[in-house]
């Protein structure tokens, strides 16, 4: 997570559908929203900000692929090469009795990898005192931050408009 | 905006807010211990300390401390672990499998049934590591270079496929449990009061902070977790079925037993989820989350898998007849009518007519009698494995060998050593984490409370601030 520098101007709201409504308006106005804090996943809200599609997805796939491909390299080097052993009278790489392990082997490297790619891309690490724009956006609250910085429209004008579309509180926070 | 239909009842009842609901999950998390959690604690302490000594006596003298016989070599070990293994299983189903179904309703239980899961299956794992005689070992089964040369272990075994589906399962399943938790820690850690709790749960919290981009790839990868948890629960099982199934012992070499035993899995597996639900929305008084909605459901779903389970014995037994081979029909007929019957008509009894009094709704929606069979299943499930394990095995093939099996002390004492851990952990569970999902339960009240408060967030209601002075420092 990049450092915050800077004045921001808070904007908490008591409702999800408020904050949701809230927030093609504040853009069509031009301010440029830094981001939005929630106690619980908010559907929409990622397209109400314009924020682009995770890739996650594709990581996961990847390092699917990656697990799929060690598992089967794995098994078919130890049995098939480096130590060939007659089980039963099967073929020494008999691949069907390596679908399972090669199944699981996949299902282990995409959830490790996915997750710490979640952490990475996130900034997620053990941190007790993490830098929040409202403790309460954990709780109950939805928290709007608009960087100062970034934004050409007066504070005045949008602790307005915050308050006109139904922040309950528009708070002042400076890193 | 959602759309919910009229028809269908609340999954939170009592009007809840936001902040009610992370005050009722969070009340007990930052209470004190109550007294009755304390004397449930050193009861399971009590246990898993007869328990540990038992184990320890296992270990040190060998498994020979245990009833088995030269026939009968798989026994109480295997049965429990079975067992356990399959009561894990309604864990990831209610997390994952309904999550892709949409089911909202599992938002209430997922976290609890997804703690009994690993709980669960820690216990099971501990039978693997009992069965092994020494467990010092258990690292055998890795597919490591040995001293002996680079033998590797047998990739075509289903012993094998067993090491790598319970340890995936485990690990995936920790990890899927873990991130549901992490919004949940955080809230904790913004309401913390004192500075240890607020520096431990902090840290388990991982700086999390609500943002949107974090909400959105949470979802996503809570999806895919879920995709995957999916097949990987119902190869859990099945791996585990053909532990027995690709054997040449009749009784076990059926290509139904997969299903079977996935079907068996959920079915004990919610049963268990029942039980300690029922006891935990008493206690912890989350009624109104864990409504008589979500015990109909659990129990329907009871219904639905005893059924398959029903129609799984009874079709082991038509073939069994039908396949003609005798040592198969033996088999079966030996199950019903030979020495252990007692063992089978209790798995019937228990598994296959139990269930279906909840055809009746006022059973289905009474908690009392859905203790009661719950109960009942469980007791059922482990009687099925029994039955599957040692009645396959008491008749080998010559007479001569033909033997039985009774448990000793210590075949009781470890069984009673999985009580105690699971016990133990969940207590320590259910005392120090969100017993419910706090966050996924806000997200759904929306669509599916009772009446939507007029100001939902319930600062009406002297919603709870955690650092007022925050607002100060801003200012």
């Amino acid at each position: 997570m990049a450092e915050l520098t800077g004045k921001y101007l808070v904007g908490v709201f008591d409702d999800d559908d408020v904050i949701l409504h809230a927030i093609p308006k504040l853009r069509k106005a031009g301010v440029k929203i830094h981001e939005v804090y929630s106690p619980f996943p908010i559907h929409g809200l990622d397209d109400a900000l314009g924020h682009p599609r995770t890739r996650i997805g594709i990581a996961a796939f990847l390092f699917g692929l990656t697990g799929c491909a060690c598992a089967l390299t794995m098994m078919t080097w130890m049995l098939g090469f480096d130590w060939p052993m007659n089980i039963g009278g099967k073929d020494y790489i008999s691949l069907p009795n390596f679908i399972p392990i090669t199944f699981e082997m996949t299902v282990l490297f995409t959830a490790f990898g996915m997750v710490t790619t979640f952490f990475v891309t996130n900034g997620l690490s053990p941190n007790p005192a993490p830098v929040l724009f409202d403790p309460r956006s954990t709780d109950n609250k939805f928290v709007m931050a608009i960087e100062m910085g970034k934004n050409k429209m007066s504070e005045e004008d949008i602790t307005k408009a915050l308050r006109d579309l139904g922040a309950g509180e528009v708070n002042i926070k400076q890193f | 905006m959602h759309v919910t239909s009229p028809v269908r009842p609340p999954l939170v009842t009592g009007g809840k807010t936001y902040a009610d609901v992370t005050e009722d999950v969070c009340r007990h998390v930052e209470g004190k211990p109550t007294k009755e959690w304390k004397i449930a604690f050193i009861a399971a302490l009590v246990v898993l300390i007869y328990g540990t000594a038992c184990l320890f006596w296992t270990w040190w003298e060998g498994l020979g401390v245990w009833g088995l016989n030269k026939t009968v070599g798989w026994a109480w070990d295997i049965t429990n672990f079975v067992w356990w293994v399959g009561i894990g299983h309604a864990g990831t189903l209610i997390s994952a499998i309904l999550l892709l179904f949409r089911q909202k309703w599992r938002t209430s239980i997922n976290r609890a049934a997804e703690a009994m899961t690993i709980f669960a299956v820690i216990c099971a794992a501990s039978f693997i590591l009992m069965h092994m005689g020494r467990p010092w070992l258990a690292y055998w089964a890795l597919p490591l270079p040995n001293t002996f040369g680079s033998l590797w272990v047998n990739f075509n075994s289903p012993l094998v496929w067993d090491v790598f589906a319970i340890s995936t399962y485990f690990s995936v399943s920790l990890v899927f449990w873990y991130i549901g938790l992490i919004p949940d820690l955080a809230t904790i850690r913004d309401r913390a009061q004192n500075k240890v709790s607020r520096f431990i749960y902090g840290t388990f919290a991982m700086g999390w902070n609500g943002s949107a981009k974090t909400w959105s790839r949470y979802e996503y990868i809570s999806l895919i977790l879920a995709g995957l948890s999916t097949p990987l629960v119902l190869s859990v099982h099945t791996i585990v079925s053909m532990d027995f199934a690709t054997s040449v012992i009749p009784g076990w070499h059926t290509t139904i037993f997969p299903p079977y035993f996935v079907a068996g899995a959920i079915f004990s597996g919610f049963a268990m989820v029942q039980n300690l639900m029922l006891i935990t929305r008493v206690v912890y008084r989350l009624e109104d989350y864990i409504t008589i909605e979500h015990i109909e459901s659990m129990n329907k779903i009871i219904t639905l898998t005893g059924s398959i389970v029903g129609i799984a014995y009874l079709t082991e037994f038509f073939i069994a007849w039908y396949s003609g081979v005798e040592y198969e029909s033996y088999a079966f007929i030996n199950r019903a009518t030979g020495p252990y019957w007692w063992a089978y008509w209790a798995m019937m009894t228990c598994n296959v007519i139990s269930p279906q009094l909840f055809w009746s709704r006022s059973l289905r929606r009474s908690v009392t009698w859905t203790f009661f069979i719950s109960v009942i299943v469980n007791i059922g499930m482990w009687f099925e494995r029994f039955v599957i394990i040692v009645t396959s095995l008491h008749r080998d093939y010559l007479p001569s060998s033909w033997a039985m099996f009774s448990p000793t002390f210590y075949d009781i004492g470890d069984y009673i050593f999985s009580f105690g851990l699971f016990g133990t952990l969940f207590l320590l569970f259910s005392k120090y984490l969100p017993v419910v999902n706090m966050a996924e339960v806000k997200a759904i009240i929306r669509s599916s409370s009772e009446r939507l408060p007029k100001n939902i967030s319930g600062v009406a209601k002297g919603a709870r601030v955690a650092n007022p002075s925050f607002n100060k420092d801003a200012e």
